[in-house]
């Protein structure tokens, strides 16, 4: 047989119970060959669903814990890790869950699940020297308008279909007393560096398209235009977001 | 031209309230913008090999494998009542139970 059969064959087993264990594997008389692979087998597909848990602590208590493991376990063994590094594993969770059944009626959960992933990728962002927080402030009034920002590297706009930073935030804020009246709109979420951690801020409706289009290089004055045509849109307010999170760290 | 004009008042009075609020707040943000119960390691993930599943069987959780079992949602989900979206669509309900495989072990 030659290494890369070997290499398939103990792929797939790893992630199939059902089938047989590769051929060649050696056991001891205590412990068979068979026992031993079950056991690295458990070990990797547990270990897989606690780095999903870590990942996605506000999906797994919406639905529980012994849901999400087994759910977690569902999906660690159709899509399994493709990189040895586990920090931003899950990409493609949102989306299974949106195809995934038994929660089709929690319509919200896969924008959760975004959420948490977006987290991830700003957490794990590369770090970066913020302009002081007045910088805008001494930026001539005649200048502005033309004024192109690079962004923080650990900062991402989301619009989501779901109040997904309500759910995050009321799920995350410990016992959970009756539901409050979530928004009945979904939200625009600006992510940010925020100490060691990761920021979460509500934006107006047209707050990411005004971010998104600043980040794409377009002028200031350009993507005040272009957001403004969000009826809800708060040019001020998501300006102050911008100054709050501390996301600019230059300015041409 | 007279946009822009415009544009440019209107960014420089956007910029100063936004200055203003930003002041007020600065104060603030820091403790406000805490998440309580942050009780999330996320930067131990990249040493799952040092977490539960490397050191024995004896340790390791079980994983779910095997024959017939039905699970449902227990979480919160139950108390999570969301209204209707604008479009009117659904954003809660009883979660059907899943139907799938027990673990025998």
């Amino acid at each position: 047989m030659s290494l890369e059969t070997l290499q398939n064959d103990f792929t797939l087993a790893l992630l199939d119970p059902e089938r047989d264990i590769p051929s060649g594997l050696v056991g001891s008389e205590q412990i068979t060959a068979k026992r031993r692979f079950a056991v690295y087998r458990n070990n990797v597909v547990s270990s897989l669903v606690e780095a999903l848990k870590t990942a996605f602590p506000v999906v797994a208590k919406i639905v529980g814990e012994e849901f999400f493991e087994a759910m977690a376990g569902i999906y660690v063994r159709n899509y399994p890790p493709s990189s040895p590094i586990m920090m931003l594993y899950g990409e493609s969770f949102p989306d299974f869950l949106s195809g995934f059944g038994p929660v089709a009626e929690l319509a919200y959960l896969p924008d959760v699940a975004r959420f948490e992933q977006i987290r991830r990728e700003v957490y794990h962002a590369a770090d970066a020297e913020a302009l002081p927080p007045d910088f805008l402030a001494r930026v001539p009034e005649e200048k502005l308008a033309n004024l192109v920002f690079t962004f923080h590297p650990a900062s991402a706009v989301a619009t989501f279909e779901y109040p997904a930073l309500s759910l995050w935030e009321w799920n995350m804020a410990g016992d959970n007393g009756p539901a409050p009246d979530f928004p009945r709109q979904g939200e625009d979420v600006l992510f940010y560096r925020e100490a060691a951690g990761t920021g979460a801020r509500r934006l107006s409706p047209g707050g990411s398209l005004f971010l998104t289009e600043l980040a794409q290089g377009n002028s200031f004055g350009a993507a005040a235009e272009t957001a403004t045509a969000v009826s809800e849109f708060d040019l001020s307010d998501t300006i102050a977001a911008l100054l709050e999170a501390r996301l600019v760290v230059a300015i041409t | 031209m007279s946009s822009k004009v415009i544009t440019s008042l209107a960014l420089a009075g956007a910029v100063a309230t936004a200055a203003a609020a930003t002041a007020l707040t600065a104060g603030t943000a820091n403790a406000a913008g805490k998440e309580k119960c942050y009780g999330v390691s996320l930067a131990g993930e990249n040493d799952c090999a040092a977490g539960p599943g490397t050191s024995c069987a004896g340790t390791s959780k079980v994983d779910y494998q095997g024959n017939a079992w039905t699970l449902v949602p227990k979480g919160t989900c139950a108390s999570i009542e969301l209204p209707k979206m604008a479009d009117g669509s659904a954003r809660t309900g009883s979660l059907k139970a899943l139907e799938r495989d027990l673990p025998t072990s």
